[in-house]
């Protein structure tokens, strides 16, 4: 591996970026005005003392999920157009390691999921009032965790797609089934077996522990860092399956 | 296979340099490449001389894309061996020295024209000068803050070559890198070409249009995925008894014995 393959990398893919603020303003406006869409649904809910309130549980949830949903997009269709436009093919021709490329694209990619989620936590914080007891911080590391984690499922999803139409399918297929099942809408443990055992299996599922973890706990707990844990060997798996989808020579 | 090449190749009037001892950029030895069902290339042998303009001549369907592939290592041969600056093709080593452009410029459309040419230099580690130099050669230099998806066809394919230019190639293989460029760019294009193979570069250019091949040191002229011939652009108009390219290489498939009026086409995996 080569840091200043990497960082090129990482450079070209935020310069790419910054050519289209049009996406910009949309990934990092979109979830805060979604919360905001989740907080009046909410907000005239009457609930017995002591319960928290909806908002704190689905809104902390969402923060963690939106980076996952738009960085797979985003990271699928890149990469889709650049093995579609022959650039992936040119830069395998060149010294750069496979592991520069990917690590290069992660780490773009990680960096604006970072901004994405400081705003949005930032306005469920102070705009919504969002009561959890854990740090903030904590919210936006798992966000970021999950952003990579988008980011690694979008890289090895693009090798199975060759339109951009195809990539945006792969959403239902790969997306979809992990934010039904992750615990956001019923709780995995009163799911039935078969759906609490594929949930089990979703990288998914262990962010939103995490985040229960945080919302109940003052300081950071062992189940926590377990949880992070378990999604930081997702992503490398899943970067790895990616890397073999990288092939300097065709058949 | 008919090898009516080396021993004369500079053109009369060149002097003959220092670099025709040195031993070939690429060599190409019984080599097959099956890409499915179909035979894209059958039993070709070559070699290409340092230093030089090396013209891959045929129609389109004949194999040159395929070769070009091979020779850079992105194309798996089936059998045979390619040797490239005394590496086997696609070795670790040659990652450095071996340009690729491919025919359709694989460039990043939404960068500006200088960030895609540093991003491919960083490869390299070469850096702005080395960008900025590369751009002016193409005569691109004007050009390089402009967004590359606001270029013209022919500037597109021009970003697409300094891209390769800029990690100063031994040897530098482009794929029709003058389709759709207008005489002017053309001609000043080759008068590149021609300096930098002065200068030591090994140029592998392919083309389908035979009025270029006059450009070259040396051409192979592919048909069929067969290796019709190894010769200078004198030695064609000499055996193709006219001073038209086009002509003579019309003759000498004529000649070769095949039809020229069959399908071009290898993917049927006829003979």
């Amino acid at each position: 591996m080569n840091p200043l393959m990497m960082a090129a990398t990482t450079d070209r893919v935020l310069r790419q970026l910054r050519g289209d603020p049009r996406s910009i303003a949309l990934i990092l406006v979109v979830p805060s005005l979604l919360l905001a869409v989740v907080y009046f649904l909410f907000e005239n809910e009457t609930l017995p003392p002591g319960v928290p309130r909806t908002f704190d549980r689905v809104g902390l949830m969402m923060l963690a999920i939106f980076p996952f949903v738009v960085m797979f997009l985003v990271t699928s269709i890149t990469m889709l157009r650049e093995r579609v436009s022959g650039t992936l093919e040119r830069l395998l021709t060149t010294p750069i390691h496979k592991a520069d490329l990917l690590f290069g694209y992660a780490l773009a990619f990680s960096i604006m999921a970072a901004l994405q989620s400081l705003v949005a936590t930032a306005v469920a914080y102070w705009v919504f009032g969002m009561d959890i007891k854990g740090n903030a911080g904590w919210v936006v590391l798992v966000a970021v965790v999950n952003a990579v984690l988008g980011v690694a499922l979008g890289l090895l999803c693009s090798a199975f797609a060759t339109t951009e139409f195809q990539a945006v399918q792969f959403m239902p297929v790969v997306v979809v089934p992990q934010i039904l099942l992750c615990g956001l809408f019923v709780q995995r443990g009163q799911m039935n077996s078969v759906l609490e055992a594929i949930s089990n299996v979703m990288p998914l599922s262990y962010s939103v522990d995490a985040l229960q973890e945080i919302a109940a706990n003052t300081e950071a707990t062992s189940a926590m860092a377990a949880d992070l844990v378990v999604m930081a060997a997702f992503v490398v798996v899943v970067l790895l399956l990616a890397s073999l989808t990288l092939r300097r020579r065709s058949r | 296979m008919s090898h009516a090449a080396a021993p004369n190749w500079p053109e009369p009037g060149r002097p003959v340099p220092a670099e025709a001892m040195l031993p070939p950029s690429v060599a190409v030895a019984g080599l097959n490449v099956i890409r499915g069902r179909s035979t894209v290339l059958r039993d070709v042998d070559f070699t290409i001389p340092a230093g030089r303009i090396t013209g891959l001549l045929g129609p389109s369907g004949s194999g040159k894309t395929t070769l070009m592939r091979t020779i850079v290592g992105v194309q798996r041969l089936t059998r045979g061996s390619v040797s490239v600056l005394g590496h086997p093709a696609g070795s670790e080593l040659l990652r450095h020295q071996v340009g690729y452009v491919t025919q359709a410029p694989s460039v990043y459309l939404d960068l500006s024209v200088e960030d895609n040419v540093r991003y491919f230099g960083a490869m390299h580690a070469k850096g702005r000068a080395d960008a900025r130099e590369a751009l002016e050669a193409v005569g691109l230099g004007e050009l390089a803050r402009r967004r590359t998806a606001d270029l013209s066809g022919g500037q597109f394919s021009r970003v697409s070559l300094a891209c390769a230019l800029v990690a100063h190639p031994q040897l530098l293989v482009l794929d029709e890198p003058t389709v759709g460029l207008d005489p002017v760019l053309r001609a000043d294009l080759w008068q590149r070409f021609r300096a930098m193979a002065d200068a030591g570069t090994t140029l592998l250019i392919s083309s389908h249009v035979m009025e270029e091949a006059g450009h070259c040191d040396t051409l192979l002229l592919l048909r069929e995925g067969a290796l019709l011939s190894q010769l200078t652009p004198a030695e064609l108009r000499l055996r193709g008894r006219t001073d038209d390219l086009e002509l003579a290489f019309l003759r000498l498939i004529q000649e070769s014995g095949t039809p020229a009026g069959s399908p071009t086409s290898v993917q049927d995996g006829a003979s």
